[in-house]
């Protein structure tokens, strides 16, 4: 196999809140050394719930926030070693797509002055007629050019993101929840319009969501996070799970058939907070087959083609 | 039937957004209220809460006959004794729903003191029980606690307690699961269908979530730009949709083993209030529209599924009986 396009190396980040008046100063690792690499034309998943440290992944990826510790190799070069010239130059190969398009647009930017930003970031001049060519390529009419982000629905606002990150013929976009604020039917016209742009574009992603049953659909391979960490890495979408917690994932996605009920799931309990994690296994105190061991010592992501930091995997 | 809406038209000034829906709920049963945002499902929820004032609006025609009272026309007096007491609700964000200066403990007991006549004493005892039962564990701790102690799963049960405190016939709950992680929703509409089960309750339960339908409801009303679409069993609707719209909901849910690319999404947004199209307000985004489509507003169909629908070009051969 060729070299990856995208390399994270031991990743970490550390939240520091400053102490007050009778306060204690306290961190967090909201990223606990994870490493991951995204070959040329993978549409890598990273799933869990809030607080799993998905979000913070995705800025540390793209150095939209500073790394703690570790690395991230585009094309072999350390981003987090750039300096900020350099990494505006290399910026021009990757993209953000974010999850609120309310708040990742500005208000008083028409649709044209929001797709041109990029260009202007990096010094450039828009070339003729690549505003059009944006709009074309996410399905939205020219017209729209001229109107301000509160004239358009949700999923059109959606479209400018991606039009906007798309402007810079990128090779690597990072898509952080890009449908979670959308209605199911605008997810879905969403998720087949990336997904088309994918094969079009030959772009590679790596695609954050909550949502498993949306990730096992749309990415080749799928990481698991919980509290800042990977539990398991499934190398296919349809893999069957190692990590109790990844089961649970699956078992609490509603299937749309009434035919086969699901039941009760074994899982009780919700996330801990990241300020005060367990000494052992983060899910320790949610797993089902905890056991002593369990809750003392912090299990290790196990090599080999299906990846999982447990004790006691599930047997398939 | 504990609960049957008949016609039910809600108007704001002088827009009418919700138009003509019907359906009936027993004990026992839920019912999944379902469409994109902006098809009306809160203001039905509004409507069978008697809430609608609360954003101006009213009903403007139909009755809501729950228990042989037609909440419509019922003074407010008498409303207000009736919800908390008979009818319940349990809103979307259960940190809007909860009073953030109070403890838990007060919050729930007043349900039971007001709409049961309780004493301090019992009231907390019956808070106890209740929370227990909802699987809070420490429910005496709980009770002093704020409610920004406690996470968002928690909250939300605290929300059902107070919802059952005062021995409710009828709960409706608007999307109680939307703002949850997804392993507390599954919790939560497992604990809401035990519940139902166990106390012989109705619950209206309305959602985006075709999945969550799928997994909860005992029937469905579909509904879009304020009209109902499509109406009848759960499974009927999952086995043979008729209505080109449900269809296309139920398609937006990724399956296992989906083929890329198999998941198109309904083209289009659903028309604002202010500017429905004519005839049936699904046409412009609808594959099946045809002749008619565009001017005929369809009307309800009974269907040979215990179900309605109303389209002009339904699918898998409806058959009117």
């Amino acid at each position: 196999m060729s070299e990856p396009l995208v390399k994270i190396q031991s990743l970490s980040k550390r939240f520091d809140t400053p102490g007050g008046f009778l306060k204690k100063p306290r961190s967090m690792l909201a990223v606990r050394d994870v490493s991951l690499s995204i070959a040329r034309g993978d549409i890598v998943g990273v799933v869990g719930e809030s607080g799993c440290g998905k979000s913070t992944l995705a800025r540390l990826v793209l150095r939209l926030i500073e790394p703690t510790k570790g690395a991230v190799c585009f094309e072999g070069a350390d981003l987090t070693q750039l300096s900020r010239r350099d990494l505006r130059k290399m910026r021009q190969r990757m993209a953000m797509v974010f999850q609120d398009p309310y708040s990742s647009l500005d208000p008083r930017y028409r649709v044209a002055d929001a797709l041109a930003e990029p260009f202007v970031v990096q010094g450039a001049r828009v070339p003729e007629g690549r505003i059009a060519e944006l709009l074309e390529k996410v399905g939205l009419p020219n017209s729209m050019a001229q109107s301000y982000p509160h004239q358009l629905s949700g999923g059109q606002r959606q479209r400018v993101g991606i039009a906007r990150a798309l402007a810079l013929n990128p090779d690597f976009i990072v898509l952080d929840e890009p449908t979670a604020s959308l209605d199911v039917s605008i997810q879905a016209q969403i998720v087949s319009l990336i997904q088309q742009l994918q094969r079009d574009l030959d772009l590679t992603y790596l695609f954050i969501s909550h949502d498993l049953g949306l990730v096992r659909y749309f990415c080749n391979r799928i990481v698991v996070m919980y509290l800042g960490a990977v539990v398991e890495e499934l190398p296919d979408p349809n893999a069957a799970p190692r990590h109790p917690y990844t089961r649970a994932l699956m078992a609490s996605t509603f299937a749309p058939d009434p035919d086969t009920r699901q039941e009760a799931t074994e899982l009780t309990g919700e996330i801990p907070s990241g300020f005060d994690l367990p000494r052992g296994c983060a899910f320790a105190g949610r797993c089902p087959n905890v056991t002593a061991k369990c809750r003392e010592t912090v299990p290790v992501l196990s090599r080999g083609p299906h990846p999982v930091a447990c004790f006691h995997p599930i047997q398939g | 039937m504990l609960l049957s809406v008949k016609n039910l038209s809600v108007g704001i000034g002088t827009l009418t957004l919700l138009e003509s829906v019907s359906f009936d709920l027993a004990k026992g049963e839920i019912m999944g209220l379902v469409g994109e945002s902006g098809s009306g499902k809160s203001l039905t929820a509004l409507a069978l809460t008697g809430l609608l004032p609360l954003i101006g609006g009213r009903v403007t025609a139909g009755s809501l006959e729950f228990d042989g009272t037609d909440l419509a026309t019922l003074p407010k007096r008498k409303l207000r004794a009736l919800r908390g007491r008979r009818i319940a609700f349990i809103t979307q964000n259960p940190m809007t729903a909860l009073d953030p200066v109070q403890r838990i403990g007060p919050q729930v007991d007043f349900v039971s003191r007001t709409h049961l006549g309780l004493d301090r004493k019992e009231a907390r005892a019956r808070t106890i029980e209740l929370l227990t039962q909802l699987r809070i564990p420490q429910a005496d701790t709980i009770c002093s606690a704020y409610p920004h102690q406690l996470s968002g799963g928690m909250k939300q049960r605290i929300v059902i307690a107070m919802a059952l405190a005062g021995n409710p016939d009828l709960i409706v709950a608007d999307e109680p699961t939307t703002a949850l992680d997804v392993t507390v929703q599954a919790q939560i509409i497992h604990l809401l269908t035990r519940l139902v089960r166990e106390r012989g309750l109705a619950l209206v339960l309305i959602t985006h979530d075709m999945g969550v339908v799928a997994q909860a409801c005992d029937k469905v009303a579909v509904l879009y730009a304020g009209r109902l679409a499509e109406q009848k069993p759960v499974h009927a609707l999952f086995a043979s949709p008729q209505h080109p719209y449900s269809a296309a909901l139920i398609d937006c849910i990724p399956r296992e083993g989906m083929a890329p690319g198999s998941l198109t999404g309904i083209p289009g947004n659903v028309a604002s209030a202010t500017a429905y199209p004519a005839g049936c307000r699904f046409h412009p985004r609808c594959p099946r529209a045809g002749a008619g489509c565009d001017t005929k507003v369809p009307v309800q169909r009974g269907l040979s599924d215990a179900g309605t629908v109303a389209c002009h070009y339904p699918l898998n051969g409806a058959l009117d009986v």
